[in-house]
């Protein structure tokens, strides 16, 4: 019905210009931007919430987001497990994972100088990117999208390939939870109280160390979830979380960690500028983020919610 | 003996074993890696180590100088050290672009844009038509030392290049040493105490920032020289995590400790494989022998013992094990 390559497809549709550009292929870049901006958002939200609490900066994130995407490979081709039940499973096992790494290893650095907590999760960055490399390559693993969500859906003015809507809505609606938890709720409360004065809160008989391990799982286990969504979209390799991270970075100094609706949406925002960009200058896509860092630094150089910490 | 003469006798020993080396049977050209290695990671520590700040895109610096200098030997013909001098000047100014934007955030963030920023210029050199995009800038000619001495021969490189590097490392120590080093060791220190001295912390480190940049672009630009190419694969990302860990090994903020783990990690990466294969022998585990393809894993290891267990790195657990011996036996007396 529909042709197999999904970047032709506008091709089905009456021509309609911006800027010498025609309106579906703008409207289909514009989606595929909001597919990065929501690994964007879910991955900088992560960062944010862990920083938050435990005061480190996760540069293992990339490495989680990928061990989430190559799990998922894994459970398919060795186990015959399908994408819906890895996207509950991988977030599970890699939360767990992060359990570990929080207890055995982050656990002895929380009171020396920031830079031990980035160079520890460096190390383990490479440590876990190493032993996928040694077993998998750096080539590229395609995963089917599942079945599901496979074709598209013509809205008349683009046609829509279903898996990315669904990284997008999906991606918004756990962004949104998380917000939700964080901000309204009575454990979130605790969580931005644990932020400004864990001593305190400890006085008031919650368990802070429980709740810094919990905070650490659960940013692993957004950053896994992101990799099981990114498994259809991207090449699974074992290195798809290194340039990641460091985007992820630059819009986490974009948006500042102070706000958690601040990441989600400067991820989203960020994402839909590098589609824009990819079709009007696309030299500049790989580096339009970092453009527009340095350009925030100049006006604003806390960030654009940021609070200095 | 006390540790200024212990040191002395160090170093002393280190440059005759230097100035030895080519005739005692090591590789002139795998020296002169090391070497360029060792100055990197020294102008790396002085920035770390001594004044406080995590840079986590000196490869920006390092690779970016390499281009610079390999351009201006090969494609304007220009002699080796008006092109180091060439990538100096670039990874100076690199730095001061760089320390310029990145001084306006503190600490960890000051890592994220540092990284981001050589992250960009990655991209840009990846694209850019004069850096031969993956390929590399290939066949840089050595030419003549101001247009007398011939470099093509191993040999003479070598002692060029150790006469450089041996000038850099003291032009360190005598930064480290001078008023400008200790303002630069308060700010590290407690940086609040140093602003209410009176002192524009904003502008030493900036200050910091460009010489360290400008020394890790003429490690970059010697690099070039010695090697005849330059690549990708300095201005990438892990090369700014390979100058943190040659700093972390051999003991942050020593002199000597860049020196000592800048050949550790170097050596490592070459003989890694070797050293897989002779466990393999031993233990007859077959999968050692992979373990010349598993080097970042290797090295994300000892990362994570150095962090957790060995703060204070090779050289820094020695000049705390010589004071601590000498302490004891002051006490004694």
């Amino acid at each position: 019905m529909w042709p197999s390559d999904l970047n032709s497809l506008h091709l089905l549709l009456p021509p309609m210009e911006i800027f010498g550009v025609s309106l579906p292929g703008l409207l289909s870049q514009l989606l595929l931007g909001l597919v990065n901006g929501s690994f964007y958002a879910i991955l900088s939200l992560g960062l944010a919430v862990i920083f938050g609490l435990l005061n480190v900066i996760n540069f293992a994130h990339g490495a989680l987001f990928m061990t989430g995407a190559l799990l998922t490979w894994m459970a398919m081709n060795y186990f015959g497990i399908n994408y819906w039940l890895m996207l509950v499973l991988a977030p599970l096992v890699v939360g767990l994972f992060g359990v570990l790494i929080e207890r055995l290893l982050l656990r002895w650095i929380y009171k020396l100088d920031h830079l031990y907590g980035l160079l520890l999760t460096l190390g383990l960055t490479l440590l876990i990117e190493g032993v996928f490399r040694s077993i998998y390559g750096v080539s590229g693993l395609g995963y089917d999208t599942p079945e599901l969500l496979e074709g598209a859906t013509n809205l008349g003015f683009m046609i829509m390939p279903n898996y990315r809507a669904w990284v997008v809505v999906a991606s918004v609606v756990v962004c949104i939870g998380t917000w939700y938890v964080i901000e309204k709720t009575k454990l979130g409360a605790y969580l931005r109280a644990g932020t400004e004065n864990p001593r305190l809160v400890e006085a008031f008989g919650i368990n802070v160390p429980v709740m810094v391990t919990l905070t650490y799982a659960f940013g692993a286990a957004l950053a896994a979830f992101a990799g099981v969504l990114a498994a259809p979209v991207y090449q699974v390799t074992p290195l798809m979380g290194q340039n990641l991270i460091i985007v992820v970075f630059a819009v986490v100094v974009i948006g500042g960690m102070g706000s958690i609706m601040g990441s989600i949406l400067t991820g989203l925002g960020l994402g839909v500028i590098e589609g824009f960009t990819k079709v009007f200058y696309p030299e500049a896509s790989s580096t339009v983020v970092f453009v527009i860092m340095v350009i925030v630094l100049l006006i604003r150089p806390a960030g654009l919610f940021g609070k200095e910490k | 003996m006390n540790s200024k003469n212990t040191a002395t006798i160090g170093y002393g020993l280190l440059l005759l074993a230097l100035i030895a080396a080519p005739f005692l049977g090591a590789y002139p050209v795998f020296v002169m890696k090391l070497m360029c290695f060792a100055l990197f990671a020294s102008a790396f520590n002085l920035l770390l180590g001594y004044t406080g700040l995590l840079s986590f895109g000196h490869a920006a610096f390092l690779g970016g100088a390499a281009y610079v200098a390999g351009h201006a030997i090969k494609v304007w013909g220009l002699t080796p050290e008006v092109g180091l001098l060439l990538g100096t000047a670039g990874g100076a100014l690199l730095g001061l672009l760089f320390g310029w934007l990145a001084i306006r955030r503190q600490g960890i963030y000051f890592s994220m844009i540092t990284l981001a920023l050589a992250q960009m210029l990655f991209f840009a050199c990846l694209q850019a038509p004069f850096t031969g995009g993956e390929d590399g800038l290939q066949g840089v000619p050595r030419g003549k030392l101001f247009g007398l001495i011939d470099l093509q021969s191993d040999l003479v490189m070598y002692y060029v290049a150790l006469v450089i590097v041996v000038a850099a490392f003291l032009l360190i120590v005598r930064t480290i040493h001078s008023p400008f080093g200790q303002v630069l060791k308060g700010i590290k220190e407690n940086e609040p105490r140093a602003i209410s001295l009176g002192y524009d912390t904003h502008r030493f480190k900036l200050l910091a920032f460009v010489l360290s940049a400008a020394l890790a672009g003429l490690a970059g630009s010697l690099k070039t020289l010695v090697l005849g190419f330059a690549t990708l694969s300095d201005v990438h990302w892990t090369a700014s995590g390979q100058v943190i860990l040659m700093t972390l090994v051999g003991g942050l903020g020593t002199l000597s400790g860049p020196l000592i783990g800048s050949a550790v990690v170097v050596l490592l990466e070459n003989k890694i494989g070797e050293f897989g294969n002779l466990l393999a022998a031993l233990t007859s585990v077959e999968w050692f022998k992979t373990l010349g393809e598993s080097v970042t894993m290797v090295t994300g290891l000892i990362f994570v013992i150095c962090v957790l267990a060995f703060r204070r790195g090779i050289m820094g657990e020695i000049i705390a094990w010589l004071a601590q011996r000498r302490a004891g036996s002051s006490a004694k007396h």
